[in-house]
């Protein structure tokens, strides 16, 4: 009886459904869909940032500004030597701020970079000077070292479960001493002459070919796999970026390059392509890749979104968690190297005072959310030029430490005011 | 129904702690075959549930695979075995676009890299062949209304071509048109040979879908009913508990008559 009143309601239904469903578009109508062309581009942009999606923005405005103020107070600030001073000082945090960007993408913080630096740097040092082991391998064992200490870290947050703040910490506290432990009876070790860590901040390729050619790479290869993207898109036939915008971003991304290359080679006492910042793109652009393009980058930016939904989607969360610190720990033991090499030798005091705070506000400055799932590993980039560019002018003013560090801390404030702000925006704009 | 079930749950016992969550608690899943589980708040649902998707390892029974017996401990055993849950809090990225939610622990990849425009092309097919309305599959989940979440969530649970599909509540929080749509999304699941497990509070929800309505009452089975065969007060007694005969149902009947009858005399006064 059930059965016969049943019967007529499920067999309308689906007829009425297919009725429907070819009338009905596939786009949901409300959908404020992308003109095409440049004005499109230009009413998405505003459209974002309105939304509080600032992405880059406060920082490249940041950064014009320092230029502007530093520039009319001392002429040399765009000079060439001061610039390749920046990129060069940038290069060693600015890896270690790479490994920073992928712990604040899940959300979590590790405060034992600075510590894990010095004693890599420790460990080449003592290895390579005192013991007289090959250079590479010295390099190899402080690098994996590094790796270890940042694999430990993630061991205890992620399957005893105790907070990272405080596993870090205790990393910070810890890995400091065995540093100055590891530097004991020396206190210090001179990195020997032609050593590789020596040559990793103070070699330039002077060749001019180097700069330019670096330069022109990256801009075929960039415009190059837009242009390809863009192809398989549209055979796909899903929406594609037209060619105009392809054309304006590899335009963009010419000129950047192309200045860049020309600052380093060109003027008055341009010392050519300088090696550290050739190790620190690359650095840059593996792990954007790695980020944006590989399982292992999907997985941390959803663990750092909902770490409960990437667990029931099947994704092994401590297995990420571990990883990622371990990643945090080999990129501060590289970028370690880099200090020791800076300082022209391993110390006691390689990667202490404020070098963990520099990092991590390097990444916060650059646009990487503290809230985990958001952010970009180009803002270890960014936020680290930022830096360095202030510390830059502020040395050639002739200020002290003390107005660099106010400054400084005021720049890391108003980075993370702006990245709560953008969020608070971004809620009721309906995107976070 | 003599055919072997896809899954099957036999004896299956679950503890947190003080408290006996289940209790040997049989369940079948035919393919093609929607059963509905129902039970009142803290009868052990969403806790039957969470065993069989591996999120609650079991403390005793056994689970049956296609006749065979599997260990399902984690919730990657599930997704290999073909079991997909959508869960009542959706669990879903916010900060990720609908494409990466959607193959989110099954990306397609072209080497080691993702395939995006594969994904978001078959993205696109999915939530077409399932008839879903989403503004740009290229927006974070975060923008989207809950109507639009819970079907993003529902058509994630097919990316993988499972076997069976259960639903926590997947009508719970929407409005009369989107529970129209995930109804009609579940008769697609069948029509496709998915077995269903679809828990609901909603009983007219279960009539119109289930071909089967277990019942699960203070962590035991209280009974499988055909929906076609059987009344809804009998559904709803082995749910309350009350016990299902013909005196009780005769006391209830005249209970309501009486109190109706009272009532009617109030208003001629």
């Amino acid at each position: 009886m059930s059965d016969l009143a049943k019967t007529p309601e499920k067999s309308e239904a689906p007829e009425a459904d297919a009725a429907a469903a070819p009338a009905a578009p596939a786009v949901d109508p409300r959908l404020l869909v992308r003109e095409e062309g440049f004005k499109g581009y230009l009413t998405e942009f505003t459209r974002k940032v309105r939304g509080g999606e600032l992405g880059s923005l406060p920082v490249v405005l940041g950064l014009i500004v320092i230029a502007i103020v530093f520039q009319t107070q001392n002429s040399s600030f765009l000079s060439a030597s001061s610039l390749a001073n920046i990129a060069v000082y940038s290069s060693g945090m600015g890896i270690m701020a790479v490994g920073i960007v992928f712990v604040l993408l899940l959300g979590e913080i590790d405060l034992s970079v600075g510590s894990i630096a010095g004693v890599g740097a420790a460990i080449w040092a003592v290895l390579q000077v005192s013991n007289g082991w090959n250079g590479w391998v010295a390099i190899a064992v402080a690098l994996l070292a590094g790796l270890a200490l940042g694999l430990l870290n993630g061991f205890f947050f992620a399957k005893i479960g105790v907070p990272a703040f405080v596993v870090t910490l205790a990393g910070f506290l810890g890995w400091s001493g065995f540093q100055i432990w590891l530097m004991g009876k020396e206190g210090s070790i001179n990195t020997p002459s032609g050593s590789f860590v020596e040559n990793l901040t103070s070699y330039y390729f002077e060749d001019k070919i180097a700069a330019y050619g670096l330069a022109i790479a990256a801009i075929l290869l960039y415009g190059l796999s837009q242009f390809l993207d863009s192809k398989r898109r549209r055979a796909a036939a899903l929406p594609a970026r037209p060619t105009s915008e392809i054309a304006l971003r590899t335009g963009v991304v010419a000129v950047l390059c192309l200045v860049v290359a020309y600052v380093l080679n060109e003027p008055q006492g341009a010392r050519g392509l300088p090696l550290a910042l050739v190790l620190f793109l690359a650095v840059l652009l593996i792990a954007d890749f790695v980020a944006r393009r590989t399982t292992f980058g999907r997985q941390v930016f959803a663990v750092g979104g909902n770490a409960e939904a990437a667990r029931r989607a099947g994704i092994s969360v401590d297995r990420i968690r571990i990883t990622v610190f371990g990643l945090s720990g080999l990129l501060a033991a590289f970028g370690g190297l880099f200090l020791a090499s800076l300082s022209g030798g391993a110390t006691k005091s390689v990667g202490a005072n404020n070098t963990l705070m520099l990092v991590i506000a390097a990444a916060v400055i650059g646009g990487t959310s503290l809230f985990g799932g958001r952010g970009k590993v180009w803002s270890a980039l960014l936020g680290m030029i930022v830096i360095q560019a202030i510390q830059q002018g502020l040395n050639m003013l002739g200020m002290a430490s003390e107005i660099q560090y106010m400054i400084t801390g005021a720049v890391l404030l108003a980075a993370v005011v702006i990245d709560s702000l953008s969020r608070k925006t971004q809620k009721t704009a309906g995107r976070a | 129904m003599s055919a072997t079930p896809v899954l099957a749950l036999r004896g299956v016992s679950k503890r947190f702690g003080a408290v006996q969550a289940l209790t040997d608690v049989d369940l079948e899943i035919q393919p093609g075959e929607v059963v509905a589980l129902v039970g009142d708040n803290g009868a052990g649902k969403s806790t039957l549930v969470k065993t069989i998707s591996g999120v609650h390892p079991i403390d005793e029974g056994a689970i049956e695979w296609d006749g065979k017996p599997v260990h399902v401990n984690r919730p990657q055993d599930a997704q290999n075995l073909g079991i997909a849950t959508v869960y009542q809090d959706l669990a879903l990225c916010d900060n990720l676009d609908v494409v990466a939610n959607l193959f989110l622990g099954s990306e397609i990849r072209r080497g080691t890299i993702l395939d995006e425009i594969a994904m978001e092309k078959r993205a696109k097919e999915l939530l077409d062949t399932l008839s879903i309305r989403i503004p740009s599959v290229r927006i974070p989940v975060a923008s989207l209304s809950g109507g639009q979440r819970q079907v993003v969530a529902i058509a994630r649970a097919l990316v993988g071509d499972p076997k069976v599909v259960i639903l926590d509540e997947p009508t719970a929080a929407l409005g009369v048109e989107q529970t129209a749509q995930v109804l009609d999304l579940v008769e697609r699941l069948r029509e496709r040979g998915h077995g269903v497990i679809l828990i609901s509070h909603n009983m007219e929800d279960v009539r119109a879908v289930a071909d089967k309505v277990a019942v699960l009452r203070l962590g035991r089975n209280n009974g499988v009913f055909d929906v076609k065969t059987t009344s809804h007060e009998v559904i709803i007694s082995a749910i309350t508990g009350a016990t299902d005969n013909a005196v009780t149902r005769r006391k209830a009947r005249t209970a309501t008559a009486s109190v109706t009858a009272t009532a009617a005399k109030e208003d001629a006064k």
